[in-house]
């Protein structure tokens, strides 16, 4: 069976969007983990444009248009804006799972969740649905690891954003046509809660002198030095 | 039939010939990248020359393992080539003999003997070499079957030239997620089979880093020739397979007349040489791994070729 061109770039972005989900679990820097992430935005943005090309939708344009503004361009601004010496600081992540287990959970969790939606989407009979939703529905799951394994807020902020990302590929393959109002809510929601996270990673930073979530659990006394 | 074997001889002859020139090629591309201005890139040719008519010391504590390994690590490529496309997109005369898997096993039991040999001798950096040789290859190994399966799983075949038919059949089967996460998979592949330099430094001659070069240590005169000429030739086959099979049967022979054949050397050269410049971009901005951070590496390339193989199972193509 030989898919048209479009579906098939879908496809291709899709995997790759997997792939950068991947790398946002394997990588050891913070730079690394947003550079993922932005590459990641992107090619569901690309992702969202095809859709709309194909399906001729309109309502596709603004989301792609809305992803990009605020996932590709906005909030990685805005985080290095506030919080630029943890991302120029070239240390490693502190993680609580290392990264080649990680890396084997995260595979672990790809191929359940194809096993468990693959059916369902097959039912569908549509190509997209079927590429899009067990490839959402992983990179959900995905983010959601990351979010477990890692014990500092800029990669786990990140994976809240992945999580989106994901759920977002699943949503415009299932739901084109959902109201342009509730997909905006959605968007809006997320970006708010990046912003605010992030000012509040920054006020923790400020105070602690660390993002690092593991080294929040101590209280801090009068004159504790923080590296 | 004739006219096929005929052609089955030119590609081992290709292969033999244009081998020490890629190798010479790319350490001078490397060069040039680094603002070095480098060897020659004939100077392969001239290293063999030298090593042939230089006298062969073999050690006499070493068993009969350590004296036929050359011979095995050259012939080896050869057998691959007779069975994968080098220069023509229809199957020669031999090419049924044996499928993708043959070729692995073949290329896998050269590696095999020239481990045993680097432990053979006794010399303690060789078995140090050895063993950091099949670490790197049973990472590498789950990768080669994944990839190995997915191509066979879309193109319901795994000889070669029927696999290689399969990408070019439309732009969407170009275009498919399984074939570019396949070969990105398999460039990774080739980068840590060939002693590339995230995973190897192939210019090293520090005994305690080295890893692919290890292995030759102990030879001398027309041993080390065959060594090295076989190393080369193993890479060169590793990229026909990844160019010829895996990226596109783009400038391969498909008619039957000699001409065509004789069309085909330059044009797979071409596309060689575009390869090698990828790869020595890739060299000069990494930079060698850690030896435990192999299993990182290639645990990507794992991850990607999983993600291939899972993308063509849902995704009919």
């Amino acid at each position: 069976m030989h898919l048209p061109v479009g579906e098939s770039l879908n496809a291709l972005c899709a995997g790759l969007i997997l792939i950068c989900a991947f790398a946002i679990v394997g990588t050891r820097q913070v730079q690394g983990v947003r550079r993922f992430f932005i590459m990641q935005s992107i090619l569901l943005a690309t992702s969202c444009f095809l859709l709309a090309w194909d399906e001729h939708v309109a309502d596709l344009w603004w989301l792609g248009g809305i992803t990009v503004t605020a996932k590709v361009i906005l909030i990685p601004w805005v985080m290095e804006r506030t919080l630029a010496p943890e991302f120029y600081i070239r240390r490693e992540l502190s993680q609580t799972i290392n990264i080649p287990s990680s890396l084997l959970f995260a595979l672990l969790l790809a191929v359940g969740s194809e096993l468990l939606v693959g059916p369902i989407a097959s039912a569908s009979r549509n190509p997209v649905i079927e590429t899009n939703l067990p490839i959402g529905l992983a990179c959900l799951l995905i983010g959601a690891y990351s979010l477990a394994a890692r014990r500092e807020a800029i990669p786990q902020l990140l994976g809240i954003l992945a999580m989106e990302n994901g759920a977002f590929l699943a949503g415009i393959a299932i739901a084109p046509t959902l109201p342009l109002i509730a997909e905006l809510a959605i968007a809006v929601d997320v970006v708010l809660i990046a912003v605010i996270v992030g000012l509040l990673t920054r006020t923790i930073e400020k105070t602690m002198g660390t993002t690092e979530a593991a080294a929040l659990s101590e209280l801090k006394e009068e004159t504790v030095e923080w590296r | 039939m004739r006219r096929m074997i005929a052609y089955n001889i030119i590609q081992i002859l290709f292969v033999l010939v244009f081998a020490p020139l890629y190798s010479g090629v790319l350490s001078r591309f490397k060069e040039i990248v680094q603002s070095k201005r480098g060897p020659s890139i004939f100077q392969p040719y001239r290293d063999l020359w030298k090593l042939y008519h230089k006298d062969e010391i073999i050690s006499d504590q070493t068993t009969w393992i350590f004296r036929i390994t050359p011979y095995l690590v050259f012939i080896a490529p050869i057998f691959v080539t007779v069975l994968i496309p080098v220069l023509t997109d229809y199957p020669l005369a031999f090419a049924f003999m044996g499928d993708m898997l043959a070729a692995g096993f073949f290329l896998a039991l050269a590696g095999f003997f020239a481990a045993l040999a680097a432990v053979d001798t006794g010399n303690p950096y060789g078995p140090m070499g050895a063993s950091r040789t099949r670490m790197v290859g049973f990472l590498a190994e789950p990768v080669f079957m994944i990839v190995f399966f997915t191509v066979s799983f879309v193109a319901q075949s795994t000889i070669p030239y029927v696999v290689q038919q399969q990408w070019v059949a439309s732009a969407a089967a170009f275009f498919s997620p399984a074939h570019v996460l396949l070969l990105v998979a398999f460039l990774m592949l080739i980068l840590a089979e060939g002693g590339r330099i995230p995973i190897d430094n192939p210019t090293g001659h520090f005994e305690l880093a080295m890893i692919d070069e290890s292995k030759g240590l102990e030879y001398s005169g027309r041993g080390a020739a065959l060594m090295k000429w076989g190393g080369q030739m193993k890479f060169l086959v590793l990229a026909c397979v990844f160019l010829n099979v895996l990226l596109a049967p783009w400038g391969l022979a498909s008619g039957e007349s000699i001409v065509q054949i004789l069309i085909a050397v330059p044009l797979i050269l071409v596309k060689i040489l575009v390869f090698a410049v990828v790869l020595v971009m890739i060299e000069t901005s990494l930079s060698k791994l850690r030896l435990f951070r192999i299993s990182e590496f290639l645990g990507a390339a794992f991850i990607v070729s999983v993600a291939a193989m899972i993308v063509s199972i849902f995704v009919a193509v």
